[in-house]
């Protein structure tokens, strides 16, 4: 597998949220602005890359492999939730606005099965510099889909596209052409719901799609054999 | 009094925690396929959590606090959570072998449920007394339970249903679960009715 390949199959063939259902809660619970999900994203990119890279470089030596491995579990738990605490601290002295709506979901980072899972899948058998690549690409690709779904309900919901403090994209002029109003369910807890189930239902649509393709040009390989 | 009663019913509905808080979504959707097992999870969640919120509240304010050392908040209590589980289970598995039969499978789960160290936290970042935390921590396990129950009844019936390809599974679930979150927020209503 090449560096590409390792970066890219976070974002697309093992994107952890819209195809291995990772990290449902806080895509769910964040998504309410493009500017929270972009907060959550950054805040996962820090923990998850830093983290691949410790639980690679401890086990990657084998004296200390060999005293870890029994209570690795553990081990995992404690490197991440201090790489956490250190996010935590550091949004609460530069992003305060962001660390007061992210609220919850910044300690929440230690439980997002997406950062010890790929400790156990990935860093614990692969070398430093790949196991970085790793944690970029699957926190890229947490973050593409959580932007995502925060794109469809922000828009949905207000009209309007929170990237960043006071730079927003109003686009109720869309609505004001279809001569309807947002739909404010969006911005609460059940439009979360239904836009995820709704984006799920097109992801596999889509996958499944793209099969039926791929057995159909399989089959007429065959046929020309 | 109405101070327990106000956090009881917020708790249990208005703040519900899967439909509103979005904690412990992985377990909602993952184990309530069935009905025994949702119970299971449900009565397993309430066990452990009141036990955990408990023991992170005094370490809390009995030892992170006196010793200023509060930071270390995240660390400790995921630590403690996890050893707590760990220990629950090898009790329950002496102590009481049918009480293990039933629960044992969902208490590993459990430690990478969000909704326990969610809980551990908003106990703090309320600021609860004793009391108001196990009023609190009781009635979001009950809320959970109860959740749990009505959508693994709704599974059992979207099994046989109709449902287009691509909503199989997840999608159709999550929609379901919309439908539900909107009829506990809008209990809110009632308590604007009552009052």
């Amino acid at each position: 597998m090449t560096k590409k390949e390792n970066f890219l199959k976070g974002i697309f063939k093992e994107n952890p949220l819209f195809v291995a259902l990772l990290g449902m809660c806080p895509s769910l619970a964040v998504t309410t602005s493009v500017e929270n999900a972009l907060g959550m994203t950054i805040a996962v990119i820090f923990v998850l890359v830093l983290s691949n890279f410790i639980i690679s470089l401890i086990m990657s030596n084998e004296k200390l492999a060999k005293l870890v491995r029994p209570v690795r579990i553990p081990v995992y738990i404690v490197v991440i939730a201090t790489l956490v605490t250190v996010v935590e601290m550091l949004m609460h002295a530069y992003l305060i606005s962001l660390y007061k709506s992210l609220g919850i979901f910044i300690p929440l980072i230690v439980v997002n099965c997406i950062i010890l899972g790929r400790a156990e899948a990935f860093a614990a058998d692969n070398k430093p510099v790949d196991s970085i690549i790793d944690g970029l690409g699957m926190a890229v690709g947490f973050g593409v889909a959580i932007v995502i779904v925060s794109v469809f309900r922000e828009f949905l919901g207000t009209g309007l596209l929170t990237i960043w403090g006071d730079l927003q994209i109003n686009l109720n002029f869309i609505f004001d052409f279809l001569r309807i109003s947002p739909v404010g369910m969006f911005t609460q807890p059940a439009g979360a719901f239904i836009s995820l189930g709704f984006i799920l239902a097109i992801i596999a649509a889509v996958a499944a799609k793209r099969q039926e393709k791929q057995e159909k040009q399989a089959k007429e390989v065959k046929a020309n054999v | 009094m109405s101070d327990f009663i106000a956090i009881a019913f917020s708790a249990f509905i208005l703040q519900n925690i899967i439909l509103t808080q979005f904690l412990g979504i992985c377990p909602f959707i993952g184990v309530s396929t069935k009905r025994s097992s949702a119970l299971g999870m449900g009565f397993a969640v309430i066990f452990v959590m009141l036990i955990s919120s408990s023991v992170t509240w005094l370490l809390y304010h009995h030892v992170l606090v006196r010793f200023e050392i509060t930071y270390l908040r995240t660390i400790v209590f995921i630590l403690v959570i996890a050893a707590l589980v760990q220990m629950v289970e090898t009790f329950l598995k002496k102590v009481s072998p049918s009480l293990y039969k039933a629960l044992g499978i969902y208490l590993p789960l459990i430690t990478t449920n969000c909704a326990i160290l969610g809980v551990a936290v908003l106990n703090i970042s309320n600021e609860y007394n004793f009391g108001q935390m196990l009023v609190y921590t009781t009635f979001i396990g009950l809320g959970f339970l109860f959740v749990i129950y009505i959508f693994s009844m709704m599974r059992e019936k979207l099994d046989r249903a109709p449902v287009p390809k691509a909503f199989k599974g997840a999608p159709i679930a999550l929609i379901v679960a919309a439908i539900l979150a909107i009829i506990f927020t809008r209990f809110g209503g009632l308590i604007e009715w009552i009052s």
